[in-house]
């Protein structure tokens, strides 16, 4: 992500708003392009989008590393089919109901990310990713124990059938990445812009020395909760999407597998890097399906062996050979040739020529993307 | 009342189980300042091999020393050959490596060994043992618990009598000044993870035949329990993991006795959130020094 380096604030956001907007038109005139099942696919990476880019903020910004994001999510559509079923129910028009569904979403991942902020807001390292951990393992318990959410089968999600004018033009896998699309677009555009300001400055400031920040009046506590909450809100949306495109929501898909793949796909996109968590999140939704579509040209015994094991496999060593070898994840590992591509293109206004020859002291210094291993941020 | 008994006596042994393993972890922490989220798995496969062993030949003693053996090399190959190229200065890629690790051990067991369970029989009958009329313990459990105080005894001799304790404790709270005083702290490092992980595969393995059986998750939950049961006491504390893990064996079989095994999780997911939001270094913590 290359971001204005010079320029007011608003000038930067709006510079943020317009590459969001462009890469929304260009990923929804995509699904044109696409058959109904890669449109589905693309759906389902959209609503993981939504997951990673906010955890991508908490764990390569803040340093606190979430395994529980599956059940924000969950939380998220959940929140989801509590709100819309019964609007649906009362008979509310498709728009209204999607959006309070939505509004639902946003409370309940929003209030699942309160309190896992205030928790992580005291818990340093492993406390953390540990108490994150029991909550993945607690929630098949807790949605059996819970009346009113379904058990072992879930809930069904309200459809989303195509509106009126666009029935001739779309079918209802392309109306689904459109609405994922849109909802990624809106749940990602603000993180980026979080980062990319004040707020940004001091969840590095935090990470990077508590005490430090302390004494410069940030407040550490503050910072992790809104961090948290930001990066669950996102998630939230990213459940709902999810339930919406499957028209399911069920503990069994957001599982601690599921959560460990969104730890997978921002670790190996980069930690810190919205770009990375994109590719982070078409990584964990298609190397699964590729792994399954070559491992069932197998025998069948074979086959179902590797089901579902080899995808796992490979993430977990993908995951060790990043953090071991390249900690920048691909963000970093492609940083070098997208530079070199950015300085060939011509510029819109003038920047600075090269950074470090500028004056140490331009507060927005720290705001270009550095790739630096994820132990140092 | 009797059911209490019952209860509360299997919830001990249990909870001694859950304790070993406790302590496995707060070994890895005090050694190298990493909860190793790969425990369980790592442990799982040293039982694998025990279970091959025991088949084999038939002993459970060979299969012991197996489990043991399997244990502390995959210990330390995963120090050498992992953990030690990572950087240490925060926790966050120690974690994120085990993490890796746990994914890659599960699925290839898994691919190895298909989804079933294999029962494992154990060694002493699981009947319960009456005292006066009153249904105790099995001598299974008797074994466990035995085996348990025998093993957390000998890693107190160790840690505190023994010239190898006193140089694993001083690289752990003090590597600069243990490195200028001659103790080879590398190597005290590995020492801690292979003891630690030869310990999680022993938990295991008393595990095993009191679970389902032995499959590539089938030491999941009992790693969450311990998790629970190290951040009770304190990542720090030996002393209390050992209270912890039969805390929570105890609440974990009176929940499961009197309400229901799916409450189980909810039970322990609600004590580790209130023990760490009282307090967050656990209960059993030093006090932090001062920050700002």
């Amino acid at each position: 992500m290359n971001r204005p380096v010079t320029g007011t604030r608003a000038r930067s956001v709006r510079a943020i708003v317009v590459r969001a907007a462009l890469l929304t038109l260009l990923a929804l005139a995509a699904t044109f392009a696409l058959d109904p099942f890669r449109n589905y696919q693309l759906a389902v990476i959209a609503a993981t989008f939504c997951a990673t880019a906010g955890l991508t903020l908490l764990v390569g910004l803040t340093g606190q590393l979430s395994l529980g994001h599956a059940v924000l999510m969950a939380a998220g559509g959940y929140g989801y089919v509590l709100v819309a079923g019964p609007a649906g129910d009362a008979g509310l028009p498709g728009p209204a109901r999607f959006a309070l569904g939505l509004a639902g979403a946003l409370a309940a991942s929003g209030a699942v990310g309160v309190l896992l902020g205030l928790a992580g807001a005291r818990l340093r390292g492993p406390y953390l990713a540990g108490l994150t951990l029991a909550l993945v393992i607690a929630l098949p318990a807790a949605a059996t124990q819970i009346p009113g959410l379904g058990k072992d089968q879930g809930l069904s999600v309200p459809f989303e059938a195509v509106p009126g004018p666009l029935t001739g033009v779309m079918v209802v896998e392309q109306w689904h990445a459109w609405i994922a699309i849109v909802v990624a677009a809106v749940a990602v555009t603000p993180l980026v812009v979080l980062r990319s300001g004040r707020a940004g400055l001091r969840m590095r400031a935090v990470h990077g020395d508590e005490v430090a920040a302390r004494l410069a009046g940030v407040s550490p506590a503050r910072v992790k909760v809104g961090a948290f909450v930001a990066s669950s809100l996102s998630a939230g949306l990213g459940g709902a999407v999810l339930a919406v495109v499957t028209q399911n929501v069920s503990p069994g898909r957001y599982s601690l597998a599921f959560s460990l793949l969104l730890v997978v796909a921002v670790v190996v996109g980069g930690l810190g890097s919205v770009g990375g968590a994109a590719a982070g999140a078409a990584l964990v939704v298609l190397l699964p399906w590729v792994v399954e579509t070559v491992a069932s040209g197998l025998p069948a015994d074979v086959a179902q062996r590797l089901s579902g094991n080899l995808a796992v496999a490979v993430f977990g060593a993908l995951l060790v050979a990043v953090t071991v070898a390249w900690p920048g994840g691909l963000a970093a590992a492609t940083a070098g040739p997208r530079a070199r591509l950015a300085g060939r293109l011509p510029r819109a206004r003038p920047r600075p020529a090269d950074p470090s020859s500028g004056p140490s002291s331009d507060p927005s210094h720290d705001l270009r993307p550095e790739p630096r291993p994820i132990t140092e941020r | 009342m009797d059911r209490l008994v019952l209860l509360v006596s299997t919830g001990v042994a249990r909870g001694l189980v859950i304790a070993l393993f406790a302590l496995s972890l707060v070994i890895i922490w005090r050694a190298a300042r990493i909860v190793n989220f790969a425990q369980a798995a790592m442990a799982v496969v040293a039982v694998y091999v025990a279970f091959a062993v025991e088949a084999a030949t038939g002993s459970y003693v060979l299969a012991v020393l197996a489990a043991l053996v399997t244990g502390a090399l995959l210990g330390a190959w995963v120090e050498r050959g992992l953990m030690r190229r990572v950087s240490g200065r925060t926790p966050l890629p120690g974690m994120i490596v085990a993490i890796g690790l746990v994914m890659v051990l599960q699925s290839v067991l898994g691919i190895l060994f298909g989804p079933k369970h294999r029962p494992m029989t154990p060694v002493f009958a699981e009947t319960p043992l009456s005292v006066g009329g009153v249904p105790v313990l099995s001598r299974y459990d008797l074994f466990v618990l035995v085996v348990a105080l025998v093993v957390v005894a000998g890693l107190g001799l160790l840690f505190n009598r023994s010239t190898l304790g006193l140089q694993l404790r001083a690289s752990a709270t003090a590597p600069e000044v243990s490195r200028l005083l001659g103790v080879r702290v590398p190597r005290m490092v590995t020492i801690g993870w292979m003891l630690s992980c030869a310990v999680a595969a022993l938990a295991v393995l008393l595990l095993v035949p009191t679970e389902l059986g032995l499959n590539a998750h089938s030491a999941d939950v009992l790693f969450v329990h311990a998790f629970t049961v190290a951040v009770l006491g304190g990542l720090d504390s030996p002393v209390g993991a050992l209270l912890g893990g039969v805390v929570v064996g105890v609440i974990v079989s009176l929940v499961t006795g009197y309400a229901s095994a799916g409450l189980a999780p909810l039970a322990v997911l609600a004590l580790l959130t209130v023990v760490l939001l009282v307090r967050p270094g656990g209960i059993f913590a030093p006090k932090e020094a001062r920050t700002a």
